[in-house]
């Protein structure tokens, strides 16, 4: 088991469900500082409700979750610990590329209007959307909404950074720069990432770590880095899944 | 070639029926082949579906033949499908891999279930309601300290939006209404050579009742149904969520603005209002009443008291609220995709035009013990 400072993410005994149904069941975990780890799983089976209980937008049923030691939903150093990416882009509607990114700044930080401006601008840069910044969430593609989203979470620099299905609708060409932007985050600032996706070369390319979910046992079952579960694990779900078999009854 | 049509001949021996079907068997066809089969599919039926002649077959109509298929045996008769060539017999074994058994559709909930439901959802949504007015009162008391939380720049769009915007409607309708009172009230009054008292009725009503209740309306209909749609729509596309996880807090971020916007605008709305309410009557009393300008406005003074004008002001600025904090709280607790976002908006306007009334009845009362 890993040092507690070594842990960014915690959970126990982690029990997720509405009213008598229950998702997941008695889940445990821990998520080390500086890894990208990934959710995966198949569809329905939870993955973006974990997420959201992670980033304290909802309350377990039963459990505990600590993010860097404290509960969700902590406001820390002044600022929120981490940035989120929704699987819907989620971007403000009334607002530009820019303001949406400016809005965080504005709040969080005391920089002047042309130092957000500028701060602002390249995280658009840094996503591919140079010249866009004065577009309104609705003028661009699916695809560029995610990016948009992803320079939006990545605003306040924040150490953490949960991304639910960010290469999902995009091109391979820009998907695989996703993944350099992510590999680039995490070896160069130690960003510790969060990523719910199916995408398996990106998994293979990127994630340190998984946290496979199951429907039907509401739970984990398999843990570990995803190239090792792909060429060792003996579990027959594990290995449809990473070696994109059908499952045949 | 009959490519496009179906055909069958039916036959009867003493091993049961047996539908020889021929051509190509299309969705169009579906309704037929549906009937047909239905209808010979009754109790201790032995039925053979003979494709042997059909070249090819949909999706669709396959899948009504394996769904017969199963369903047959519910009904104490069989159905035997034979003769499907390659193709339709890889159709065939794909439809009947998938079949699950059907999942009970939930019942519909009876008279009383209903009733008692409703009962736990208006206590609900009155909890929450309170609830939220309590937050509401907590998070304007630490807006003053955190006045970067607050959206400032919304406030002047939202002023002109919900003011500026609404004046043309707001002057139409209650200078109709001041007109209708004076018109509706003329021929009593002229019954009795009161006419000129046409002033205090107009005065009175507009001021203290109509002017602050029809305002408060139009702008339930107009701001409170807008702001509804607004945070519900952004509630359900996650907008929200993101708002909450860069650290703000929709509570001051999105409702304290309207709030403001909403008292801002609406005791000045009030004002207007009562004045274009007593031109309404004005103009009736002059044209039809025989009272001169000079006359109205002399009985203006004595009939229509400051506090008759403040007590409405008042109630405007608590309509204002009430209006807001509502609309705010049933966008902001939307679920469920664009339908949930258009009965956020009903239930918005519903309980807003309750509220104001039920309101309004608290006032009359409270203003009858403070003699105002
Ligand atoms: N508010 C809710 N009430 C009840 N059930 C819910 C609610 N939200 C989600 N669910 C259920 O929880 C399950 C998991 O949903 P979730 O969105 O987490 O799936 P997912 O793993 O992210 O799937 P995908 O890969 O398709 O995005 C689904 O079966 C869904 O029906
Ligand atoms: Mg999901």
């Amino acid at each position: 088991m890993t040092a507690a400072r070594d842990v960014a993410i915690r959970a126990r005994d982690l029990t997720i469900g509405w009213g008598n149904f229950v998702l997941l069941d008695r889940i445990a975990f821990d998520i080390a500082r500086g890894d990208i780890c990934a959710i995966l799983g198949g569809s329905g089976c939870g993955k973006s409700t974990l997420m959201r209980h992670l980033i304290g937008l909802e309350h377990p049923k039963g459990g505990t979750i600590e993010i860097q030691g404290a509960p969700p939903g902590t406001v820390r150093e002044g600022r929120p610990p981490f940035g989120v990416m929704f699987q819907s882009g989620a971007l403000f509607g009334s607002m530009s590329l820019l303001e949406n990114i400016d809005l965080a700044l504005a709040r969080w930080t005391d920089l002047e209007r042309p130092a957000r401006r500028a701060v602002a601008l390249s995280r658009l840069e840094l996503v591919a959307l140079g010249g866009f910044e004065h577009h309104q969430p609705a003028e661009i593609s699916g695809g560029m909404k995610k990016r948009a989203a992803i320079a939006r979470a990545l605003a306040l620099d924040p150490s953490l950074l949960f991304l639910d299905e960010p290469s999902a609708g995009l091109d391979p060409i820009s998907a695989v720069e996703l993944d350099e932007l992510l590999i680039t985050l995490n070896e160069t600032l130690g960003v510790t990432i969060v990523i719910v996706t199916h995408e398996l070369a990106s998994i293979f390319k990127v994630a340190h770590d998984c946290i496979m979910l199951d429907k039907k046992s509401r739970g984990i079952i398999a843990r570990g880095n995803p190239r090792t579960l792909r060429d060792e694990s003996d579990d027959r779900f594990v290995h449809a899944f990473f070696n994109r078999e059908a499952m045949g009854e | 070639m009959t490519e496009r049509t179906l055909q069958w001949e039916r036959s009867s021996s003493d091993d049961g029926t047996t539908l020889a079907f021929r051509g190509a068997m299309r969705l169009d066809h579906g309704a037929a082949l549906w009937r047909t089969l239905d209808a010979e599919l009754v109790d201790g039926a032995r039925v053979t579906a003979d494709l042997g002649s059909v070249t090819v077959a949909d999706g669709g109509c396959v899948a009504m033949l394996v769904a017969l298929e199963g369903d047959a045996a519910n009904r104490g008769a069989t159905l035997t499908v034979a003769g499907a060539n390659d193709g339709i017999a890889r159709l065939l074994a794909l439809h009947r891999d998938r079949t699950s058994p059907p999942t009970a559709r939930p019942r519909k909930p009876g008279f009383f279930h209903l009733v008692g439901e409703a009962a736990v959802v208006a206590t609900r949504t009155a909890r929450q309601a309170f609830d939220f007015i309590g937050r509401a009162a907590v998070a304007a008391g630490s807006a003053v300290r955190s006045p970067r939380a607050i959206q400032w720049s919304a406030i002047p769009s939202l002023v002109e939006r919900a003011g500026a915007n609404s004046i043309p409607i707001v002057v139409m309708i209650n200078f109709l209404i001041g007109a209708i009172l004076a018109i509706q009230s003329s021929s009593p009054l002229e019954r009795f050579g009161a006419n000129i008292f046409v002033v205090d009725l107009v005065g009175i009503s507009v001021a203290r009742e109509l002017g602050p209740l029809m305002t408060a309306i139009i702008v339930t209909g107009r701001s409170g149904a807008a702001y509804a749609a607004e945070l519900g729509t952004m509630r359900v596309s996650e907008e929200i969520d993101a708002l909450r996880t860069l650290g703000f807090d929709p509570m001051h971020f999105l409702v304290f603005p309207r709030v403001l916007a909403l008292l801002i605008v609406l005791p000045l709305l009030t004002v207007i209002a009562d004045f274009v309410g007593l031109l309404g009557g004005l103009a009736v009393a002059v044209v039809q009443l025989d009272i001169t300008v000079a006359a109205f406005l002399a009985r203006l003074e004595v009939a229509v008291l400051f506090g008759d004008v403040a007590s409405g002001v008042i109630k405007s600025a608590a309509y204002a609220v009430t209006i807001a904090l509502i609309a705010c709280e049933r966008g902001l607790t939307t679920r469920g995709g664009a339908a949930g976002v258009g009965a956020s908006t009903t239930s918005a306007v519903v309980l807003t035009l309750f509220s104001l009334i039920a309101l309004d009845a608290v006032f009359t009362a409270l203003f009858r013990v403070v003699n105002l």
